[in-house]
């Protein structure tokens, strides 16, 4: 059954289509990864599912949750916040909250979310303590339990990131997506986030995977998709899409990261 | 002979009303250029262009100039539409307006000015976060007012400590500009001196008290940006 569902998804920015009819599933457990040159419409998938942008056609939904029909319903911001809480998306630039340290940037939200608990005014002590014992559990599985007290400006990219990482499990989303995690990385801070997210995919965390790590994308993918253009040119498993693409646009983009 | 007691006596009440000028413009002028702000940021355009109209037109004119016009425009309107004779209701209500109250008018013109200067600093420190972490916090769940109080607003306020405090201080000197509509502070009681006793010196004095007053706000703002200097933005 599948968890996402997206279909003949369009978008386009003023005069420039984007997004020209994509469509695509994915199963639970599984890791999607998306693969294609810069300016196809990676991104704009992404931020289409999570909210930040309104496709203009095309239908979306979550653990099935309808997040998008085509129809331009008037926005209800109680339910739009409800959807937002079932996916989780960590920005190629981590946008950590600078004025807080690293374990208040993985609580804040959950600690706001619990004020909409009905036991909330009785229990915040142990409520409380639980959101911080459970963040610091992903904090330390995420390889940052010396940093909790440190602030976004004190880390290193990679650290940043796999903060951004631990927030976003946190809310523990049923599909977690992730825009390029490594590109604002220096490549020798590359291994480090790869490998949470290759423990996450061991966790049978369900993920969606913006990338230009093609070996990684290989070995820890479930399916590939190649965005050419705004269009899907080529999915698949990663043997089909990395072994023995059919499209020749393929074959050219894939051949290019061969060394 | 004046007793240098006398003298400070009077300068004191005079700093008192300075004083007073200085607090009520802080007090009308930051609420109101958050305002003007949002208005200037509107997305209904019209609004917009109008308040950034209104806000050039402040900034670009001198405070002197904006103080005589609303001390004596009230006034001047009404003898115009006395004399027009219409019958106008508007018109004829205009011709029982009242010459304002100096003090009134000092903290009216203050308050506006000010207003427009706060309101495009704070309208740079809104904008200048980026859009990301409003993004990070709609994809975490946060409302728009949590997003906005418990990520925006801290900081919003680092970034606008270091220019407001230099407003802050330019508006204790300017305090003094209440004198050109017959506002009795702070320079006026320095003044008084040179013509009934012919001396300078208590003129000269009251630059103690704006040094004095400003280096306490110095003081007072370099604690605030350096409890805000534990993080970077
Ligand atoms: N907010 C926007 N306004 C206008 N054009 C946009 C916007 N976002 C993306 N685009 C354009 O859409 C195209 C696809 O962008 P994007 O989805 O970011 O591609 P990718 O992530 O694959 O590099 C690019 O040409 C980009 O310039
Ligand atoms: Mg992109």
């Amino acid at each position: 059954m599948s968890i996402l569902e997206v279909k003949d998804l369009k978008k386009s920015f003023g005069k420039t289509e984007v997004l020209k009819g994509v469509s695509f599933e994915l199963n639970e457990g599984e890791v999607l990864s998306i693969i294609g040159s810069s300016g196809s419409g990676k991104t704009t998938i992404l931020r289409c599912i999570n909210q930040l942008e309104t496709a203009d056609s095309g239908y979306i939904s979550v653990d099935g949750v309808v997040f998008f029909d085509g129809n331009q319903h008037k926005e209800n911001a109680a339910e739009k916040r409800k959807r937002q809480l079932l996916v989780g998306l960590v920005f190629q630039e981590f946008h950590l909250f600078p004025q807080y340290n690293v374990l208040d940037n993985v609580t804040l939200a959950a600690k706001l979310l619990a004020k909409e608990r009905a036991d909330y005014k009785e229990n915040k002590k142990e409520i409380f303590a639980d959101i911080e014992s459970k963040a610091k559990e992903i904090l330390a599985k995420v390889g940052l339990s010396e940093k909790l007290g440190n602030y976004p400006c004190e880390l290193s990219g990679g650290q940043k990131q796999r903060v951004s990482i631990a927030r976003a499990l946190m809310l523990e989303p049923k599909i977690l997506f992730f825009d390029e995690p490594t590109s604002a990385l220096d490549p020798e801070l590359t291994g480090e986030i790869l490998k949470v997210i290759k423990s996450l995919a061991e966790d049978k965390v369900t993920m969606v995977i913006v990338t230009h790590e093609m070996s990684f994308a290989k070995a820890v993918s479930s399916k590939v998709i190649f965005m050419d253009n705004g269009v899907i040119e080529e999915a698949g498993t990663p043997e089909e899409v990395f072994d023995n693409p059919k499209s020749e646009r393929t074959k050219a983009f894939i051949s290019k990261f061969d060394d | 002979m004046v007793v240098v007691s006398e003298v400070f006596k009077s300068l004191f009440e005079g700093f008192g009303v300075s004083l007073e000028i200085f607090a009520l413009t802080l007090l009308f002028a930051i609420p109101l250029g958050l305002v003007i702000s949002f208005g200037s940021m509107s997305k209904f355009k019209p609004l917009k262009y109008f308040v950034k109209f209104i806000v050039w037109i402040i900034r670009g004119t001198p405070l002197m100039l904006q103080l005589i016009i609303i001390f004596y425009g009230p006034g001047l309107l009404a003898t115009w539409a006395a004399n027009s004779g219409s019958a106008n209701p508007a018109i004829l209500w205009m011709s029982s307006w009242q010459v304002m109250d100096r003090f009134l008018a000092v903290i009216v013109s203050f308050v506006i000015n000010y207003a427009c200067y706060f309101s495009e600093i704070f309208r740079g420190g809104i904008e200048g976060i980026p859009k990301g972490q409003y993004e990070a916090g709609q994809v975490l769940g946060m409302t728009k007012t949590q997003t906005f109080f418990k990520v925006v607003l801290m900081q919003v306020v680092k970034r606008i400590i270091p220019p407001m405090s230099n407003e802050i201080i330019t508006l204790v000197k300017d305090t003094s500009l209440a004198r050109v509509i017959s506002v009795y502070e702070l320079i006026w009681a320095g003044q008084t001196f040179i013509k009934s006793s012919g001396i300078l010196w208590p003129l000269l004095a009251t630059g103690i008290f704006y040094l004095a007053f400003n280096g306490i706000l110095t003081i007072v703002f370099g604690k605030i940006e350096k409890k805000l200097d534990y993080y970077k933005n």
